[in-house]
């Protein structure tokens, strides 16, 4: 029904089920383990629901040794692994295959330690992004990349894929919020990287399995940054006549010198749908709205939110309201994190993720419109302002037919414009299966094979999440 | 290295065409910019020294954008030279060489990268790495590699760009790197807290970097700057931004910190030197006999991994990162203080890179804090899969 392939599965190991379910039983304590048919459904997809695969068997360990121990026992046997947080990837980079095993983190979730004063705390990779951030909160602390899905996705799918957020045009990606991993490897050994120290000797490993999507293998535990909140914060809405101004708008305020701590976009329909959702108060005339958000004790936050109403007020906003309250902020918020959500409820949708210089943006904004019109589909843009990554939703109708294959073509059509204007497939959902053929498009055949062979280094035989990221078309082998 | 011939190629292509034919020939290569930094690392037996130095121009720079393009060999004043002149800067504040290597301090953007070469803001704004978006590279084959690209935000594929920071030029010769960049703010000003002792300064350190007035710059240098004993201890700790913003702070992070007595304050140019002398590891530089060391641990373990060493050997110390770089200074002497240094960090978890000591210590002692189990393996294959031939820059970081 779809146009992402899936590599066929290893009849030998559909053959073995059984005796694998016994083997991998002794392995797991009481209830680690799930074979039935029904259980084993709720892990067929994640939030590319438009994909489904039942998998072999989900495993559920609750220690590293534990992953340890099933990920050796797969390397020995020849039986693939899909490694799995909460299973909120866009991307399907958590979609199993019938050959595989999941292997999921859910019930590896333990605070292991906060240090206040070096600023850390170490993790189980299975704590929620937003867990994090709660159990440093009583200190004054948080954890910043903020995915809009911190409430359910895991700190091991935000390493697995690099995630942003809505604030890391000031605190960075996942990558620069790290500082050490505990990782099983495909042949079950355990490595420690980095610890609660900067930088690594040697080759820096935190940057290469940071956003590796679960192939070179499966990280346990996690030491990441905290960061001191700050005094206060408070955003800005901005709503105005058209994109074209709005993107004026915010090349203005950067090249003022001003770094917000977010700069968010949404789009008239994107407005619209959310509103009608959250009732945050959005401007629903406008065809362009920005969130801008400040930080820092009242007196800043005053002297910087006067700067930037300055620059806006030069582009004749329609609205311009500086939140009056912390109600009114947590509303402008929740209506932004919401709008996945509030999107579903109108119509089934596919969440592009690519990244442009923010110099290409009227164009492409127009160039979007004009793609989704000529494949007869819905869109609705919002996307992080300041640093180009696009998150345009693609509308469509699950029930009509032709209408996937419809919206998965103008998808395309987008990520390569993304990349013809000097940008990238993926800013931080990650390739998946989503975007995997289109990898060619972005790398010539040296780059990817030079990730390849990077790859081999630690899964030679394409075991750990091996439906992903790389087009099954030319894959390196272990021959080759 | 030093007697090996010296090829200086002019475009990619030339690099490629030069690597492949020493793959064929199994010649091992050396890479250099301004070689600034050549004294750092092990010695490597090359057979033919491959310059970047005429791949050089700025190739793209958009203020608005933040991100600004360079061939390897672009000095680095250069760069910073047309960033400033748009109000902008690197934010991971590259060191300047001059005071430990005794030259003249110019550098390249292909050393600081291969480096992944950082300095005091490295706390606040992340290291080189953090700041590098994009690479372009020939690898051990001949072939031209790209990763990464020109904006900020980018998840596809797997993230080479960091691998190659910090490289030292074993996996690829950098032929292009692409940085995102920040505004100069308008303002700067360090707070100094005056005869601390380490363990209290650290105490100062940390707790600024708890508070939330955005800490910059978090440094403490005991018996003073030029090591005299009659200097006075400095705890050092910077603030940057808006004018408005910066005598708000100040003030603000004065009264966070009052129960550690006096302070003063040092504004715009005298901060600027201060944080540059930081930087440059200016208190430890001379004499130049002397061996230095940067160890990197949890902020607060700083004064006791210090300690720990100073009962075992005679050292000149000083901290950055709020306490969790420790530099030190010690003499050449045996291992120039490996053994003892390496045994203090492996026991409270970090780690300790030699910077600077003769070509024969840094032939017998290793200048990398040595890999262990899967890891060591790990980076040997990894070394391999860019080069399989094994002619760049051959143990240099000991793969």
């Amino acid at each position: 029904m779809t146009s992402t392939a899936f590599p066929p599965p290893d009849a030998a190991v559909l053959a073995r089920r059984e005796a694998i379910w016994a083997d991998l039983a002794r392995l797991l304590p009481f209830g680690g383990l799930i074979t039935s048919e029904a259980e084993r459904r709720a892990f067929e997809t994640d939030a590319l629901v438009a994909y489904r695969q039942m998998p072999l068997a989900v495993a559920l360990p609750s220690s590293t040794e534990e992953v340890a121990a099933v990920l050796a026992y797969c390397n020995r046997e020849g039986v693939k692994v899909v490694p799995r947080g909460a299973g909120t990837s866009l991307a399907g980079g958590a979609i199993p295959q019938e050959d595989a095993v999941v292997v999921g983190l859910s019930r590896m979730s333990r605070v292991l330690a906060i240090d206040y004063a070096n600023r850390t705390a170490r993790v189980e990779a299975g704590i929620t992004n937003l867990a994090i951030s709660d159990a440093v909160g009583a200190g004054g602390f948080f954890y910043a990349p903020d995915p809009s899905s911190q409430l359910a996705c895991t700190i091991a799918g935000n390493i697995a894929m690099n995630s942003g957020g809505a604030h890391c045009l000031k605190y960075g990606v996942t990558t620069n919020n790290l500082l050490g991993l505990r990782v099983v490897l495909m042949d079950g050994s355990v490595v420690d990287i980095g610890g609660d120290h900067l930088d690594s000797p040697g080759y820096d490993w935190l940057g290469l399995f940071t956003g590796s999507e679960g192939q070179l293998g499966v990280v346990t535990e996690a030491t990441v940054r905290i960061l001191p909140r700050a005094e206060g914060a408070r955003p800005l809405l901005i709503g105005f006549a058209s994109s074209e101004i709005a993107g004026a708008c915010v090349t203005a305020i950067i090249s003022a010198g001003i770094i917000p701590v977010a700069l968010e976009f949404m789009d008239g329909p994107a407005i619209r749908i959310c509103e009608d959702f959250a009732r945050a108060g959005y401007p629903v005339e406008a065809e362009a709205m920005l969130i801008v958000e400040v930080e820092g004790s009242e007196a800043e936050i005053a002297d910087e939110l006067a700067r930037i109403e300055a620059i806006a007020r030069r582009f004749d906003p329609l609205v311009l309201r500086v939140s009056q309250s912390p109600d009114e902020s947590a509303a402008i918020w929740k209506g932004r994190k919401s709008a996945f959500g509030a999107m579903g409820r109108i119509a089934d949708y596919l969440c592009m993720d690519g990244t442009i210089p923010t110099g290409q943006l009227s164009l492409v904004l127009t160039s979007i419109a004009d793609i989704c019109a000529q494949n007869g589909v819905g869109v609705a843009n919002i996307f992080h302002a300041g640093d180009g990554n696009l998150h345009p939703l693609i509308l469509y109708d699950a029930s009509k037919p032709g209408d996937l294959e419809r919206a998965e073509q103008a998808g395309a059509e987008i990520l390569k414009l993304c990349v013809d204007v000097g940008g990238c497939l993926t800013g931080e959902h990650g390739v998946g299966i989503e975007k995997r053929d289109l990898m060619t498009y972005q790398y010539a055949r040296a780059d990817l094979v030079q990730q390849m062979r990077v790859r081999a280094v630690f899964d030679p035989r394409w075991l750990l999440n091996p439906a992903k990221v790389f087009p099954l078309e030319g894959r390196l082998t272990q021959e080759s | 290295m030093e007697n090996a011939s010296v090829v200086t190629p002019a475009s990619e292509a030339e690099v490629a065409d030069i690597i492949r034919q020493a793959q064929e020939s199994g010649t091992p290569l050396a890479i250099s910019g301004r070689g600034s930094k050549a004294g750092i690392g092990r010695p490597v037996a090359a057979g033919l020294r491959v310059s970047s130095l005429a791949l050089s121009g700025v190739t793209l720079y958009e203020p608005s954008e933040m991100v600004i393009a360079a061939h390897a060999g672009t000095p680095l004043s250069v760069l910073e030279a047309h960033l400033a002149a748009s109000g902008q800067r690197l934010t991971f504040e590259p060191p300047n060489p001059a005071a430990l290597f005794g030259n003249d301090g110019e550098q390249t953007v292909g050393g600081i990268v291969a480096a992944n070469w950082s300095g005091p803001r490295r706390i606040q704004a992340g290291a080189c790495r953090d700041s590098l978006i994009g690479v372009r590279f020939v690898n051990g084959l001949g072939e031209t590699v790209k990763s990464g690209g020109r904006v900020m935000k980018n998840v596809t594929g797997l993230d080479l760009v960091k691998v190659l920071a910090g490289s030292w030029g074993t996996l690829g010769f950098l032929t292009e790197a692409t940085f995102k960049v920040a505004p100069i703010p308008e303002a700067e000003a360090t707070l100094a807290l005056v005869g601390l002792d380490d363990r209290r300064a650290v105490e100062a350190l940390t707790s600024a970097m708890g508070s939330p007035y955005e800490v910059s710059g978090a440094a403490h240098v005991p018996g003073g700057w030029n090591g005299g004993s009659a200097d006075p201890a400095l705890t050092l700790m910077r603030l940057e931004g808006s004018a408005f913003s910066v005598r708000q702070r100040v003030g603000a992070l004065a009264g966070h910190l009052a129960g550690f007595g006096g302070h003063s304050v040092l504004e715009n140019e005298d901060s600027r030197l201060v944080w540059a002398g930081v930087r440059d590891c200016a208190p430890l530089a001379h004499p130049d006999t002397q061996a230095i060391w940067r160890l990197s641990t949890a902020p607060t373990r700083g004064p006791a991994v210090v300690a720990d060493i100073a009962r075992q050997r005679a050292v000149r110390h000083f901290y950055d990162w709020s306490g969790g770089l420790v530099w030190l200074a010690t003499s050449t002497e045996g291992d120039a203080g490996a053994a003892a240094i390496r045994g203090v960090v492996d026991t409270v978890g970090g780690h300790a890179t030699l910077v600077r000591a003769t070509l024969s210590v840094r032939t017998e002692v290793a200048v990398f804090h040595p890999q262990i189990g899967a890891l060591a393996q790990a980076a040997a294959d990894l070394k391999h899969a860019f080069d399989p031939a094994g002619i760049l820059e051959p143990g240099r970081m000991g793969v």
